[in-house]
């Protein structure tokens, strides 16, 4: 401390310049809550490209149609809204508001669509599915005409269900079974493993079929049969579920699995009791997912099942239709009555995919986080409930 | 170790020392790498279930290249050059299927790219926080929609539009090749709307459904995970919230962003169904994707299959193989492109 310090010569701090010509600086736009006058300009400038476009497509432009008339919504919009950012702030403003508004449209564009879909097949399908015997009956001695009273998909449900059954049964202890060797054991092998497994999860659809049917059925001489389709179908999820698996283990965290070794539990114990439990509602989503997809998947069943019109229940009796197959085969008999029909079963298709992934995402809930449905439900009905 | 201890006079010892008699209870456990007992049995297990899977589906991949390897031996190059599907004049090529393919496929890209960044963006960064989720498991429940029900609602609800939306284009941008339409007067009084339908343009429509959420997914899930830090820093400079996204959001989502686009594409090239209702087959090579008639590998297999006898069974398997050789590149290219690029520090986990 008593060392004297060598006198050195500080930098010199430099006062910034204020230059008297630069213009002002531009306020931004807040980022909290628009103030009244933003709002004002941002209703106004939409209220006016709406009534610009009825003026251009209705009147000007021989441009009838509603799909014109939300284009030019689009396009006039976004015009004054640049037109009024202008007028208040510079380019920056402008290329914010256009893109505020460009990218609110996309996500609006993208929400009809998906909703467009779902009310679509729902409106063109739900009068046969609004027959209990759409439900109950199959096909068999139904012509293509007859009317909705009679004639059913049962078989197709049946179908679509054995398949899926079977698949599950092969893919399910596979599927997780590579997962917990790649993410638990590890090593060399399982690296070779896990390059094989993402790199089959580009095999199309229709290929999986291809080689199920080249193999099974012209090389071996086995019939069509539901048993075939369902191993095309798992040789297509096989891969997607084993990689949605391994993605759900690897993210449990390390230190449970350290601890579990640390208290002196073996590998497999910790497995079974820490990793797997932890990983449950991931696994869970990732195998309803993947049943998600492999009912739907038409082009495996395309090539390897054969639609039947009757009910099928032996998976190896030959021919045996599913949902996807049904309603491909009616669409392209071309006949209205049949296009309605397969509405009908898209419909129903479609309400089960839903289903199993309002499923899928109960079960993907993270414990601990918000009241559980019983709780809110106890807390609604109970009279005098504790202000939170 | 002990002797400290030991030497300490005998009226400070405060602490006692094991004796050896109780030392000899303590047995230190057994540490060695090999695993024994129930973990032999269960890593034994767990590599016996890799390998059975290694077997199964890498068998796949071996079957179809020793199945594609006779017809690519038979007809070489030829084999890609070739335009017609002509089995019974021995005469087989997948050019014209390909170029079909590709068209479907960028057709969809090109729609199903900007949607998906535009749609992700707005996710991550505009929509109100309460709609964040279930905007999230909209895009979820968009990509377990079965591709069947797009193939239906492309063919009987799209069609009309894009038929029309087609003529416009042709209209207006007819001398761009790729816009054009053979064999038709744009100007015609009436025009003709069966040119204009079961065109590459209305299945790539379709296609784009279903390649469009898993794209967003992936671009929505690297978006959230930006460095919170960094966007309030542009803020705090001055930045606008378009600005934040240009020179934060997007540069550090740029992996996501290619890789989320290749996943997408490989998706693309071998999706079937929707394509098969939507298109007319027709095997020449043609970038008018405006026209109607074109056909992709996977539509040429579901079209074909059937009546097929071994020797062109095993050239569908060959034009099966090309695709999956195809697809099995740009999923490997996403892969990396993810792994590397900074953003895909977390992307799996």
């Amino acid at each position: 401390m008593t060392l004297q310090a060598e006198p050195t010569t500080a930098p010199l701090t430099h006062l910034p310049t204020y230059d008297d010509d630069a213009p002002p600086p531009v306020p931004r736009a807040s980022l909290g809550k628009p103030s009244p006058d933003e709002r004002f300009a941002h209703i106004g400038s939409w209220a006016a490209g709406v009534a610009l476009a009825w003026l251009v497509t209705q009147r000007l432009l021989p441009l009838d149609g509603l799909p014109w008339f939300f284009i030019a919504c689009f396009v006039l919009g976004t015009l004054v809204t640049a037109v009024t950012a202008a007028m208040t702030g510079g380019m920056i403003d402008v290329k914010d508001r256009v893109a505020t508004s460009v990218v609110t449209w996309a996500a609006i564009l993208v929400i009809t669509a998906v909703v467009s879909t779902i009310v679509f097949v729902a409106m063109r399908g739900w009068r046969p599915a609004m027959h209990l015997n759409f439900y109950t009956q199959d096909m068999s001695g139904v012509g293509p005409k007859d009317s909705f009273e009679s004639g059913g998909i049962l078989h197709a449900i049946l179908g679509s269900g054995i398949e899926l059954g079977i698949a599950l049964v092969i893919t399910l202890p596979l599927g997780i079974g590579t997962a917990v060797f790649m993410t638990e054991v590890g090593g060399k092998f399982a690296r070779i493993v896990r390059t094989v497994v993402e790199a089959m999860t580009a095999l199309p659809s229709i290929v999986a079929g291809l080689f199920i049917y080249v193999v099974l059925i012209v090389a071996l001489g086995f019939p069509r049969s539901g048993l075939a389709a369902a191993l095309a179908i798992a040789v297509m999820m096989l891969p997607i579920i084993a990689r949605a698996a391994d993605v759900v283990l690897r993210v449990v965290p390390g230190g449970l699995r350290e601890a579990s070794l640390a208290l002196g539990a073996s590998r497999w114990r910790t497995v079974w009791y820490v990793v797997l439990p932890t990983a449950r509602p991931g696994l869970a989503t990732a195998v309803i997912l993947g049943i998600a997809r492999g009912v739907g998947e038409t082009s495996p069943v395309l090539l390897t099942s054969g639609a039947a019109a009757f009910t099928v229940t032996g998976p190896t009796d030959g021919v045996m239709n599913s949902l996807p197959l049904f309603i491909y085969t009616n669409v392209r008999s071309g006949e209205p009555q049949a296009i309605a029909r397969a509405f009908g079963a898209a419909f129903v298709l479609l309400a089960l995919v839903l289903i199993l992934f309002v499923i899928a995402r109960l079960l993907a809930r993270p414990r601990g986080t918000g009241p559980t449905i019983r709780a809110r439900l106890a807390g609604a009905l109970s009279p005098n409930r504790a202000p939170r | 170790m002990f002797a400290p201890l030991s030497e300490t006079p005998e009226s400070q010892q405060l602490t006692t020392i094991p004796t050896p008699a109780a030392v000899a209870e303590v047995r230190p456990r057994k540490i060695s790498r090999k695993s024994t007992g129930g973990d032999a049995v269960f890593e034994l297990g767990a590599r016996a279930i890799g390998a059975s899977v290694l077997v199964i589906i890498g068998g796949v991949g071996v079957f179809l290249a020793w199945q594609a390897y006779p017809t690519l031996e038979r007809y070489g190059w030829s084999f890609f050059t070739e335009s017609d599907w002509a089995p019974d004049k021995d005469v087989i090529g997948i050019a014209a299927v390909l170029v079909g393919t590709v068209s479907v496929a960028l057709v969809a890209m090109s729609i199903a790219f900007p949607l998906s960044v535009l749609m992700a963006l707005y996710i991550s960064e505009y929509s109100p926080v309460r709609f964040r989720a279930s905007l999230v498991a909209l895009i979820d429940l968009m990509a377990a929609v079965p591709s069947i029900v797009y193939g239906l609602w492309g063919f009987f609800l799209i069609m009309p539009y894009a038929a029309e939306l087609a003529l416009w284009l042709q209209q207006n941008f007819g001398w761009i090749p790729i816009f054009d339409v053979e064999n038709t007067n744009p100007d015609a009084a009436v025009w003709d709307t069966t040119r204009y339908v079961s065109s590459a343009f209305c299945a790539g429509i379709a296609v784009s459904m279903m390649v469009m959420p898993m794209a967003c997914a992936v671009m929505r899930q690297v978006f959230s995970q930006t460095p919170p830090g960094e966007k309030e820093a542009a803020l705090a400079l001055g930045a606008t919230r378009w600005g934040m996204i240009t020179s934060v959001v997007l540069p550090f989502g740029r992996g996501g962003i290619i890789g989320g686009t290749m996943l997408g594409l490989g998706r693309a090239l071998g999706e079937t169904i929707a394509v098969v209702l939507i298109v007319s087959p027709a095997f020449d090579i043609k970038p008018r994707i405006l026209e109607i008639g074109t056909s992709t590998v996977s539509s040429l297999i579901a079209g074909r299959f059937g009546e097929a006898s071994t020797s062109q069974l095993s050239a569908l398997l060959a034009a099966g193989f090309v695709l999956f050789m195809i697809t099995l590149v740009i999923n490997t290219l996403a892969a990396v492109v993810v792994n590397r690029s900074r953003s895909g520090a977390g992307t799996d986990a």
